[in-house]
């Protein structure tokens, strides 16, 4: 078994944190992208550079900042623990928070530039054949927009799988908590452990290889079959 | 060429002249330059051994600060080092073991210490009591894997039959500047951090664990093959045994080795 137990555990851990990760930020990301694509407010600006933020910093600076602001003396430390849920950081929970705002612009900008793409022609005809703001997204720009969704969830989640400055800061190395794949592969590294980190970073490319492959076949059919019903209704 | 020497006579007096300047210049002006792979815990005192080195001796020294995890699979790899400062004992013996450092020249250059602290001042004596009645909400401290630092606190815990009863609650650093930061920004109420990390005042608020709780903290230097022909190295190395190398140590909370 080239795996140890902790190793598994980080899998697992690691699975868990991006699986949610990627679910809250498609929640979150899809009215904020279609905000985004949509409006033609002031705020567009300021807004998108926000999002698009967290690239800029290195990953372990951005999690040093967590750590202050989500501490007991930071603002959003305050907030948690007036609310009674104690402090984010060594916690699961504390991971995904800081996992969201890190890859929130790998979400939000595929999906926004999907309905962007999307234009207003589609948008009007469904309108004129009584369709109401919600139908309009959900049966219009939902369908239309799959591709930057797909995009969006597989960076979002790739992005997360791969993440390991912002964990090492606010993570503290707890098994089962906050001990990812990344965390433990820079222990095995850093404890000259070089054999358990090949097959750990080996098990990842594998892993991340076969998931990036099988969704990036499925858009390339659902582009195709887009494509397809596009020409033919233009026809 | 040599008749045409032969029939200009200012050639035959300036071309001795011209050779003895050439040879003789290296001895006048040139001095060596060592390349030194340091523990980033040791950064502060070695900057400034660093320069007093490069005073006395005319040697001038660069300096790359790092974890000596990253620095044993960069020389491993033929990072152009001439010596290495590591955090521990582990990694130079692996290097001479494996023939890329000089077997005979690993010598502990600096001796850790640790401390129970807090960022919210109290007296050394009520952190302990605090961690001993369970009074806080996490107990950081190194990763005792990877740290020497934390498997000196993992020692201390377990001298003081703390082990099982604080295990819920510790969060570990990658390393000891990992770990300050927890405790520095309040994250975690309790730490055990390397007492070098610590300014005057906020040592007078923690609590010195004593010597007989841990092991030594050995943190030891190795010459690299790379080095072993180049003079400035080998000179360093000696510096680092000097009276003024020790005042340093002193100063930044570390000690000397008997």
């Amino acid at each position: 078994m080239p795996f140890s137990e902790a190793d598994i555990g980080a899998i697992w851990l690691t699975l868990r944190l991006a699986t949610t990760v990627t679910l809250i930020l498609l929640l979150l990301g899809t009215p904020l992208a279609w905000w985004l694509a949509r409006t033609s407010s002031w705020l567009k600006g300021p807004i998108a550079a926000l999002v698009a933020l967290p690239l800029v910093l290195p990953p372990t600076v951005l999690g040093f900042y967590l750590l202050l602001v989500m501490g007991p003396s930071g603002p959003v430390g305050q907030m948690t623990e007036a609310l009674g849920l104690g402090l984010l950081p060594f916690t699961f929970w504390g991971l995904v928070v800081a996992s969201v705002f890190y890859s929130l612009p790998f979400v939000v900008q595929p999906i926004q530039n999907a309905m962007e793409a999307i234009g207003d022609r589609p948008l009007e005809v469904a309108a004129t054949l009584g369709a109401g703001p919600w139908d309009r997204f959900f049966s219009v720009v939902l369908p239309l927009a799959k591709p930057g969704f797909v995009t969006a969830a597989v960076l979002g989640f790739a992005h997360t799988v791969g993440e390991f400055g912002v964990v090492l800061m606010i993570g503290g190395n707890i098994p089962d908590e906050t001990r990812v794949v990344s965390v433990q592969m820079y222990d095995h590294v850093e404890a000259l452990e070089y054999t358990q980190a090949h097959y750990l970073a080996g098990a990842m490319v594998i892993f991340s290889f076969v998931v990036l492959l099988s969704l990036y076949g499925f858009q390339r059919h659902s582009r195709i079959g887009l494509i397809a019903g596009r020409s033919g209704r233009a026809r | 060429m040599l008749s045409l020497l032969g029939r200009d006579p200012r050639l035959l007096w300036w071309l001795p002249t011209a050779i003895a300047i050439l040879f003789s210049w290296p001895l006048l002006s040139y001095a060596g330059e060592v390349k030194v792979a340091v523990a980033s815990n040791f950064m502060q005192p070695m900057k400034e051994i660093a320069t007093q080195f490069e005073r006395d001796t005319r040697h001038s020294v660069v300096l790359a600060f790092g974890s000596s995890g990253k620095f044993y699979a960069q020389i491993n790899h033929g990072a152009p080092f001439d010596v290495l400062l590591s955090a521990d004992q582990a990694k130079p013996s692996a290097l001479s073991a494996s023939g890329l450092a000089v077997a005979d020249s690993q010598f502990t250059y600096a001796l850790g210490a640790i401390v129970l602290w807090s960022a919210t001042p109290k007296d050394g004596a009520d952190l302990l009591a605090d961690l001993k009645a369970g009074q806080f909400n996490k107990l950081a401290f190194a990763n005792p894997k990877l740290a020497p630092y934390g498997a000196a606190a993992l020692e201390v815990l377990q001298h003081l039959s703390l082990q099982a009863a604080t295990q819920p609650k510790w969060v570990q650093g990658e390393n000891i500047a990992q770990t300050y930061q927890f405790v520095r920004t309040g994250n975690a109420d309790l730490g055990f951090v390397a007492r070098a990390q610590l300014a005057p005042e906020d040592l007078a608020f923690a609590w010195s664990v004593p010597k007989s709780f841990y092991g030594p903290i050995r943190q030891d230097a190795v010459l690299l093959q790379r080095g072993a022909a180049n003079p400035a190295a080998s000179e360093l190395m000696r510096y680092l045994r000097s009276d003024a190398v020790k005042a340093i140590l002193k100063k930044y909370g570390y000690d000397a080795d008997a």
